[in-house]
């Protein structure tokens, strides 16, 4: 130990391999990440008003629960349609002299991941009350409710985005409930996450640890059919199928879902939908999840046997033949 | 490689028990881990009954008169006159100090007195982070929205209790073994009041909603965590003015720690902040290793510094090996280093980066066992001091923890249990077991053991048992329901459960991790109580110790 009882070797020597192992495991994979990594084709500049709801996402904390990354493994396959690339990133910078770039990857999933929010909700009037108050529409959500970027009007302008909030949540507003640029801006950077699609195979993308077999065990069509609506159907549509008033249409009783024939039912649910005043857009469910012939049978089975509704069931050929339909109609 | 088929391909219930979830290394080694301190905690409860019950058997059976008790100075130190049944056993007091520069404890105090003001208004409001977990529309304030608050929680406990807790045990630490004065008085009040007032301003710009962007401990924007780093340089140069200077010879085993603490994270503290290498996934990059070293770097290495001089000392006999301590500084800093991307495994991040990561993990088992070993092999034959000491159970908790907590990190790090682990609040558990576990036990053992001999003052033992306990049933009570919440529900995730399914599951984990926070907040209060008890009535000055040449440690 003598070598070392000269303060200076002994500090100097540990200072020295802390900072080259830093360079080998932190520096030097950072600088060659950057540089190897070009943006993907398919990107697009985001628009001032994505750049400050970026910005109001990251300076309301949405990070610390809400992760933006698609891990390649099985388990995050419903977060976006591959996994996520180094050149994903490719496109952020630092965001202004003050603050770092913020990849925004997040360590916590306390929420669902964002990575591709923009295509699995997409709908303005959906996100807008959400953000005003998240149990409004998922009754179990324990996010914080974002109130303070609305105001509340007596009478609306001309240009103001009113948001049809049901009456148990108004919590003593008596006028119209109208966003703030704010809110628009934060809702304009959720639809613009959205994962870039790889058509060639040149990037090996693929999920591990991926199943064989059946999604559940032991259990009919009917839990599979109701685990599916919960995911892809029940924030808007609602666990008791009656939707949310002046915002989301319900399927109970719905002439749609009880049409004996399913045609405009499955292409509604793989295509979206947008043809009624007084509700909002329908995204394109089925394509952007990539649902399968057997689960959206799943789902309408689910649809049709549930909250009082009685259809015939539909056999998976029948769904396969109008959805093969579909894709060869676009 | 683990392979997912082997699993049953859906828990449907939660009372399933998967028979293949027990085969797995990570699982077991967790679930043998936890079973550690559950069974130090039985141990230590039960000696306490079976003490008081003998006690309360063998209570004489006639009360014996004040008459018949001469008080003989030389042979009795503690003489009660009133005959009752103690429910509280009487400590070991602290030894007579050596001389200590009033002044300078004047400034130990100081850095003592904020980390506790941090303490407390960093945990209030981690309390009030876990309420909202129960409670989500408690308040819709902006500067109170759960987004805007985590970071200052998670901030103000790293940079303001845990930091300045820390530098405030090493300005005793350091002069002290190197048996000379501190270099300078002032530098270290200028280093108290610019990383106060890097914690201050930063957590008033977070809840303003200013937001450095990047995850976990950078959420602080460049100018406020600068204060924070010249707050460090300062020290840094006053401690190598210090050792530079010594008395002695070698350069005790604590400076080594200690010192290079503060080098480090200085260090990744300009890595961190730098914008040149942080654009794309560079930022991710730097964020995985920057977070990692902080705990590592900076409070796992200071701590280990620290309890090389307390652990000793408080024993009352050296330290079983030093060369063990010098294998362990230099695993800890190879090791260390390498594993801040194991939080991203399975990202875009590069698969070799997350391989040297995993492999670094599992290179921790070095260090840990060294450091493990050394500690409890200076306990031996000295087990009996701990029942007399109020210091020692904080001591033993902090290295049950380090034991425990960093082998847990290393379960973390595999890639199946990473698999099932990363996102949920497993994570939030395992950093608890850690920074609360290991450095705030750690931390309250020294402050314990040196505050009374600063001040001659001891705190009431009544209350530093019930700071004890209710922070060490606390943590458990906070930690293990969300360790089991946090598998169930990575375990419902890779069985393709809809994702609110495993929000409602999560509620009773999560009241239960309020539950255990509040026992933790009660105790911080207790704490602060304690050192204000030891502080009030301080004799700073005293005439009866007067030793300048420094020889005792």
């Amino acid at each position: 130990m003598e070598y070392f009882n000269n303060y200076k070797r002994l500090y100097l020597t540990a200072l020295g391999l802390f900072v080259s192992l830093t360079f080998m495991v932190a520096i030097l994979p950072a600088l060659t990440n950057q540089k190897n990594n070009g943006l993907l084709p398919g990107y697009e500049l985001p628009s001032e008003d994505e750049i400050a709801g970026k910005a109001l996402y990251i300076s309301n904390g949405c990070m610390a629960c809400h992760t933006q990354q698609v891990r390649n493994v099985a388990m995050d396959e419903k977060w976006g349609s591959r996994p996520g690339l180094p050149a994903d990133y490719a496109g952020m910078h630092r965001q202004d002299f003050w603050r770092n770039t913020a990849t925004l990857m997040g360590t916590e999933r306390t929420g669902p991941d964002l990575t591709d929010i923009g295509n699995r909700q997409p709908s303005s009037d959906w996100q807008l009350l959400h953000l005003y108050q998240p149990r409004a529409v998922v009754k179990e959500s324990i996010m914080p409710a974002y109130s303070w970027l609305f105001t509340e009007k007596t009478k609306p302008e001309r240009g103001d985005t009113e948001v049809q909030v049901p009456d148990e949540f108004k919590n003593r507003v008596t006028g119209k409930i109208i966003a703030t640029k704010e809110a628009l801006q934060l809702v304009a950077y959720l639809k613009s996450l959205r994962q870039i699609k790889i058509y060639d195979n040149t990037v090996n993308v693929d999920f591990l640890y991926k199943k064989n077999g059946k999604l559940t065990k032991g259990s009919g069509g009917m839990d599979k059919g109701k685990a599916l609506y919960a995911t892809n159907c029940q924030s808007c549509h609602q666990s008791n199928g009656e939707g949310l008033k002046g915002a989301f249409p319900p399927l109970k009783g719905s002439p749609i879902v009880m049409n004996d024939n399913p045609e405009l039912y499955i292409t509604i649910i793989m295509k979206g939908y947008d043809a009624r005043e007084e509700y909002g857009a329908m995204p394109a469910v089925g394509n952007n999840a990539n649902l399968t012939a057997e689960q959206v049978t799943d789902i309408i089975a689910h649809e049709r046997s549930s909250w009082g509704n009685k259809a015939r069931k539909i056999p998976v050929t029948e769904v396969q033949k109008i959805m093969d339909f579909i894709k060869a109609g676009k | 490689m683990l392979n997912l088929n082997h699993l049953p391909s859906v828990i449907i219930a939660v009372a399933e028990a998967p028979t293949s979830l027990f085969a797995a290394p990570g699982i077991v080694i967790t679930i043998i881990l936890l079973f550690i301190p559950m069974l130090v905690l039985t141990a230590l409860m039960l000696l306490k009954t079976k003490k008081l019950f003998t006690k309360l058997r063998n209570l004489p059976h006639k009360e014996v008169s004040d008459n018949f008790i001469k008080v003989d100075n030389a042979l009795l130190s503690h003489v009660s006159q009133q005959p009752n049944v103690h429910f509280i056993a009487s400590k070991r007091k602290a030894e007579v100090r050596p001389y200590t520069d009033p002044e300078l404890t004047t400034l130990i105090l100081w850095f003592i007195c904020s980390a506790t003001i941090w303490l407390v208004f960093g945990t209030t409001i981690g309390e009030y982070l876990g309420i909202k977990f129960v409670s989500p529309d408690i308040d819709h304030y902006s500067w109170l929205s759960f987004g805007r608050i985590r970071p200052v929680h998670t901030n103000a406990v790293f940079w303001g209790w845990s930091s300045l807790a820390m530098l405030g045990v090493g300005y005793y630490v350091v002069p002290r073994v190197s048996n000379i004065e501190i270099t300078s008085l002032k530098a270290g009040w200028w280093s108290l009041w610019l990383i106060n007032s890097a914690v201050l301003i930063g957590s008033i710009l977070l809840m303003a909603g200013v937001n450095n962007g990047s995850g976990e401990f950078r959420e602080y924007i460049w100018p406020v965590q600068l204060l924070f780093a010249i707050g460090l340089l300062i020290t840094l140069f006053n401690f190598l003015g210090t050792v530079a200077q010594r008395k002695t010879r070698e350069i005790y085993v604590s400076n080594w720690y200690i010192i290079s603490a503060v080098m480090f994270a200085i260090v990744l503290t300009i890595v961190g902040y730098i914008p040149t290498w942080q654009n794309g996934l560079g930022e991710t990059i730097i964020q995985g290793y920057y977070m990692h070293q902080g705990v590592g770097m900076w409070f796992m290495l200071f701590c280990l510094g620290l309890i090389y001089y307390f652990l000793p000392q408080q024993l009352n006999r050296p330290i079983y090996s030093y060369s063990l301590g010098v294998l362990a500084f230099w695993a800890q800093i190879f090791f260390y280093t390498l594993i801040g991307t194991h939080h991203f495994v399975f990202s875009a991040i590069p698969w070799s980066l997350q391989t040297v990561a995993i492999i670094g993990s599992v290179g921790m088992v070095i260090p840990v066992i060294s450091g493990t070993t050394n500690f409890l092999m200076t306990f031996k034959g000295a087990w009996n001091k701990v029942s007399n000491s109020y210091t020692l159970p904080f001591f033993i908790v902090g290295i049950l923890f380090y034991f425990t907590g960093s082998m847990q990190g290393t379960a973390e790090a595999f890639r199946y249990t990473n698999l099932m682990w990363h996102f949920t609040d497993f994570t939030v558990a395992h950093s608890h077991l850690t920074m609360y576990g290991i450095i705030a036990f750690i931390l309250w053992g020294c402050i314990y053991a040196l505050v009374p001999r600063l001040t001659r003052v001891e705190p009431p033992q009544s209350t530093v048992g019930l700071h004890f306990w209710a922070a060490f049933i606390g943590l458990l009570i906070y930690s293990i329901p969300l360790m089991i919440g946090g598998t169930l529900r990575g375990y419902m995730w890779m069985g393709a459960k809809p994702f609110i399914d495993s929000v409602v599951m999560m509620a009773p984990y999560w009241l239960w991790r309020a539950i255990g926070g509040t026992m933790m907040w009660i105790s911080h209060l207790v704490f602060a109580f304690n050192l204000y008890k030891m502080i009030v009535n301080r004799k700073l000055e005293d005439t009866a110790v007067q030793s300048p040449d420094f020889h005792t440690h």
